[in-house]
């Protein structure tokens, strides 16, 4: 049996990859790391860029690119944990700012507090509707 | 025939009506699928930096992250709301909403003040109405969840937490059982506590690179807005399942209202024809 490792490639969205490989070439943020199996535990981030996988029992590499993330190698397993956004600390803080924004200026409407009894009053009534309907949706059959 | 073309414009209305519920709950019931296969697909990426984490907030003693540590009082709580865009879709977003009023009541009353974070329309037109205090919110997520569209509204809540604004962050979602079943539920996102991360296996640590600090902050950021995004794909497969049970409830009462508008017809139509006849007897034997 070819010596091998199993890698992972995820997403929030979805999986990307799983299989075994015999070599493994990672962007990480401080350079490119080269991984046998067998690797000394080990976790770094990744910048955007090619992930390559050595397949076993083909000359050939399977190229993923990826938008960053984060890489996790153990002695039998690897797994990339990768971002399907691109990222970087001024993009997700303009975002942030950007739907910060967006609830101030929906919330300028409207000055009072919060108000429970008009929210549960609210919510009430559309329960009990639904209920109503519900109970009519029984008898009825 | 009295009111019997009333009765005939009213069955084409209902029966209109039916029509386009039918519609929906079949559209519902294709969403629906899918939107289960991108909760699932969600799932690897959840489990996977579970574990990274796990073994993180065990292994490192040098620095812990700010996520992983309990405060001791706590003044301020963070609440995300995750709702659907649209309605129509039973008593989904109701639920949900009632378990937060009634969890911020409680909190109010214990004199915390909250901050909330809406995703979705539903949830946010209802906090905005009564008068919460909305600090971010994201609307017109269509169909399919993207990260890129949650990371502002859920950085907002994670820089208040950091910046100590906020001591305690929870998520109240709807969560997906089946089909039939979801259950509005509120969960604990920050601080992280150890139990929910579970514990690892062995005593060993990590090489980091470049340096512990950036690679562990990465890590729990990624992991929190994991957590965020299942929710929201979960809410999305309660969402489309809710809808197409109710469309479906809809069309059968549709079924039945048309029936019953059918022998109310059918009756005055008959009693016409009877009145007709009769009237005719009644003539024909005034003139013999």
């Amino acid at each position: 049996m070819a010596n091998t490792v199993h890698i992972d490639v995820v997403s929030a969205e979805a999986s990307i990859f799983s299989g075994e490989a015999e070599f493994v070439v990672a962007p990480a943020s401080a350079g490119e790391v080269g991984i046998f199996p067998h690797h000394a535990p080990m976790v770094t981030s990744i910048k955007p860029g090619a992930l390559r996988i050595k397949l076993p029992d083909t000359a050939e590499e399977t190229l993923i690119f990826i938008s960053g993330g984060i890489l996790e190698v153990q002695p039998g397993l690897i797994t990339v944990l990768a971002d399907t956004a691109v990222r970087g600390h001024d993009l997700d803080e303009a975002k942030a700012v950007a739907a910060k924004e967006a609830a101030i200026e929906a919330m300028q409407n409207r000055t009072s507090d919060m108000d429970y009894a008009k929210a549960q009053a609210e919510l009430s009534e559309a329960l009990a509707q639904i209920q109503a309907i519900e109970r009519l949706r029984k008898t009825t059959h | 025939m009295a009111g019997s073309k009333e009765i005939r414009t009213k069955i084409k209305s209902v029966e209109n009506t039916r029509k386009i519920t039918k519609a929906m709950e079949m559209v519902a019931a294709s969403k629906m699928r899918k939107a289960q296969d991108r909760m699932r697909a969600s799932r690897p990426y959840a489990d996977k930096i579970r574990n990274v984490a796990a073994h993180l907030s065990f292994a490192q003693a040098e620095y812990k992250h700010p996520f992983l540590v309990k405060r001791d009082i706590v003044k301020n709580v963070g609440l995300i709301v995750v709702s659907s865009d649209k309605g129509l879709c039973g008593g989904l977003n109701t639920n949900m909403l009632r378990l937060s009023v009634n969890q911020m009541k409680t909190w109010e009353s214990e004199g915390k003040s909250i901050s909330v974070s809406a995703i979705g329309n539903k949830g946010f037109s209802f906090m905005n109405r009564v008068g919460a205090n909305v600090k971010s919110h994201i609307t017109g997520l269509g169909d399919v969840p993207h990260m890129e569209n949650l990371i502002g509204t859920i950085k907002v809540m994670l820089d208040a937490y950091e910046a100590g604004e906020i001591d305690q962050l929870y998520i109240c979602y709807t969560k997906f059982i089946n089909t039939m079943k979801q259950e509005p539920t509120m969960q604990q996102l920050l601080p992280l506590s150890g139990e929910q991360l579970g514990s690892p296996t062995g005593h060993w640590d990590y090489i980091y690179e470049p340096e512990a600090k950036p690679v562990v902050d990465n890590l729990m950021m990624r992991y929190i807005e994991s957590l965020i995004y299942n929710a929201v794909a979960e809410n999305m497969a309660s969402e489309q399942s809710s809808r197409m049970v109710a469309m479906k409830s809809a069309s059968d009462n549709a079924k039945e209202v048309i029936g019953d508008l059918k022998l109310i017809y059918n009756k005055a139509r008959q009693a016409a024809i009877t009145k007709e006849i009769s009237e005719i007897v009644g003539g024909a034997a005034a003139v013999s």
